[in-house]
């Protein structure tokens, strides 16, 4: 029977079907970070059990680690304690720790598809939501809580309940101008933030097969916030071309092996799904989000809602979020004062990420006004390695860009990049959550890197296009 | 190993109304530099509760009526967001024990089973009488029976979802799954080693 390849690949690591009625599904990959893991590591010591397989298991530093300074010891002192307590776990389990001073440290979801560790076929779960990320090598990535990483420590295995499966297809081109972001942000504004809820996402057609490996982990990346646990794209050959030398990715002798593998686990060409939607690539613009869950966006020269769009039941939500962003229906987002521009986290830190702003920026007259501050923070050390050998790290600065070290920086504000009273950012981040950046009254844009440079450079919400006139 | 049976809650109930209730809002990532999971009860849904009192407003978290109250009644889509267990963490360490509403995020359900507080579900029409109920009055006991899958108090009485294994591992008293996941140790080995790549394709 013809089968997708969340089927396929949730079968093969099927231990067994427990008792609750769920699986326990062995896990290929296992990434922890120093947030979520200390107290897996205590209840695994405190019921006597050891770490069943450390040689699936890698560890990095990522969502507390300064921008500005990785010396140790940190000067918070309890970062310094999260951070020593992940050292002295994987040092007494055994497990490969990219610390700061590897060279290989930075955003798990960077590091890892960075270093080959990310592979077709695989089930993959790390303590946090945008595991989803690692979907786009077509593999099962689930973000789990720290009692998952318990389990996973403990056993290699977690409980897991079966998904449906939806098949989000998009055909034709992307207009220029729009990005991998704009994708992810299009599918949640159509679906909902609750819509994925149950459902694992394939993502399929023309703009998939033509996407990079970076731009399929940008949208994989935010399936979590369109409510999906996780997202998937078949492996193809870009995948395969991708991984091909990578550290930890198949040997040249053993590539041949890797790929038969890797191409049987892929969706069959008359494969079932149990939700069919398809969008033309046309109907995608440039967007921004405006509200304090993903799924409040429009497109950058659009309006912004009346609350009698929305159901009865929606409403105060919506009402909660416009007094919350200080915004009025019905007018534009063009236009309004940003304080903070963001480019990186694990939606948007890797290197094209930084190159397409590069590519827009280093021709463009103009520089960032006294009244922003902006950050360009590498995804992972590589990633930050790369641009100052090619000497991008001066044009940012150059044009009045803060060039910082590797790490989650301002996307969740549990380090010192914060952003202060109500002040606006424009952020390449996953989340527009009220406090999400690190003050409770703060506000969050999400949009593209693209229109996030747009706006460092003008200090307003831009249309990007214009400004750099793409197209 | 932990678990124990969880078949009946009773106590008195408090709404947080609203539906995509985040894992931001009930405990911010600025709160989680820490490597336990002691103090969250006291941040529980902090900036909201600052936020409302700023407005002179009392967050029902903070009202004096509310405060030993177990069972919480929310809407749509609750716990959104992060898959930080730090959220239901911060929930059970204020002293709630079960959590009824319209629907969860997947990841935020789970966490939830895994530290033994079920997460019910009932319709929008009862999650409305059952929240009106609770701040008419605060004094009012719940009472909800996972066998029965029935929620009662007084002249009250709601049926609410729950998914058949969850029940059987709060009855059961096996919603820690480590020891279970453990049993099987001889197929966990057979399953890894049938895999392709788990040696790093060495």
């Amino acid at each position: 029977m013809a089968k997708n390849l969340y089927n396929k690949v949730f079968e093969k690591h099927t231990v067994k079907k427990l008792s609750s009625g769920q699986y326990q599904l062995f896990m290929g990959l296992h990434m922890i970070h120093e947030v979520t893991s200390p107290q897996a590591f205590d209840m695994i010591e405190e019921r006597g059990l050891n770490v069943r397989y450390p040689h699936r298991t890698f560890a990095t530093v990522d969502h507390i680690i300064p921008t500005d300074n990785q010396a140790r010891p940190l000067r918070d002192t309890m970062a310094e304690e999260m951070f020593n307590a992940l050292e002295t776990n994987t040092a007494a389990n055994g497990i490969e720790f990219f610390n700061t001073a590897s060279g290989k440290q930075g955003i798990v979801h960077i590091i890892a598809p960075e270093q080959g560790l990310t592979q077709p076929g695989m089930t993959i779960c790390c303590g946090d939501s945008h595991t989803s990320t690692h979907g786009a090598f077509g593999s099962l990535a689930f973000g789990i809580g720290t009692s998952q990483v318990r389990d996973v420590l403990a056993t290699q295995t977690l409980a897991a309940a079966k998904l449906k499966v939806r098949r989000v297809e998009i055909n034709g081109t992307l207009r220029p101008g729009i990005y991998a972001k704009d994708v992810a942000l299009f599918i949640i504004n159509r679906l909902g933030v609750k819509g994925g809820v149950g459902f694992a996402y394939e993502y399929a057609g023309d703009v998939f097969d033509n996407m990079t490996m970076d731009e399929r982990m940008t949208v994989c990346n935010m399936a979590i916030e369109g409510g999906a646990r996780i997202g998937y794209v078949n492996p193809d050959q870009t995948t395969y071309d991708y991984l091909a030398g990578r550290p930890y990715a198949p040997s040249e002798e053993k590539m041949n092996d890797a790929i038969s593998y890797w191409d049987s686990i892929r969706s069959d060409e008359n494969a079932e799904y149990d939700d069919v939607v398809i969008y033309d690539a046309n109907n995608i613009e440039p967007f921004v989000t405006w509200g304090i869950a993903p799924d409040q966006s429009v497109a950058v020269n659009a309006c912004l809602p009346s609350e009698d769009d929305f159901s009865d039941n929606d409403k105060p939500l919506i009402k909660e979020a416009y007094e919350y962003m200080a915004f009025t229906p019905g007018e534009k987002l063009i236009g309004k004062d940003v304080d903070v521009a963001f480019i990186g986290s694990c939606t948007n830190g890797r290197l094209s990420d930084f190159e397409e702003v590069i590519s827009l920026i280093k021709d463009s007259e103009l520089k960032v006004p006294a009244s922003v501050k902006a950050l360009i923070v590498p995804g992972s050390q590589e990633v930050r390695q790369e641009l100052i050998s090619k000497g991008y790290d001066k044009i940012f600065e150059d044009k009045g860009f803060e060039f910082r070290e590797a790490g989650c920086s301002m996307c969740l504000a549990m380090n010192p990049d914060k952003l202060i009273g109500n002040q606006i950012c424009a952020s390449t981040s996953n989340r527009n959550f009220k406090g999400r950046q690190g003050s409770s009254t703060g506000r969050t844009l999400l949009m593209s890197p693209a229109m996030v440079a747009a706006a460092a450079l003008t200090g307003k919400v831009v249309d990007a296009r214009e400004t750099f006139s793409i197209g | 190993m932990n678990s124990s049976s969880i078949i009946k809650i009773t106590g008195t109930g408090v709404a947080v109304r609203g539906n995509d209730i985040d894992t931001d809002r009930i405990i911010p990532a600025r709160f989680l530099t820490k490597i336990t999971f002691e103090g969250l009860g006291a941040e529980v849904f902090t900036d909201d509760r600052k936020q409302l009192a700023d407005k002179g407003e009392t967050h029902p978290f903070d009202q004096e009526a509310h405060k030993n109250s177990s069972i919480l009644f929310v809407n749509k889509n609750f716990g959104c967001g992060s898959s930080r267990e730090h959220a239901p963490q911060a929930i059970k360490r204020h002293g709630i024990d079960c959590i009824i509403g319209e629907s969860y995020s997947e990841i935020f359900f789970g966490n939830n089973v895994a530290i033994g507080v079920p997460c019910l579900k009932v319709s929008e029409s009862d999650i409305a009488r059952l929240q009106d109920k609770c701040e008419q009055d605060p004094n009012c006991e719940f009472s909800v029976d996972l066998y029965t899958l029935e929620i009662k108090a007084n002249d009250l009485s709601v049926k609410a979802e729950f998914p058949e294994g969850a029940r059987q591992q709060f009855m059961g008293g096996t919603w820690d799954v480590t020891a279970e996941l453990l049993q099987n140790d001889s197929e966990i080995t057979s399953t890894a080693e049938a895999l392709p790549y788990f040696n790093h394709w060495k």
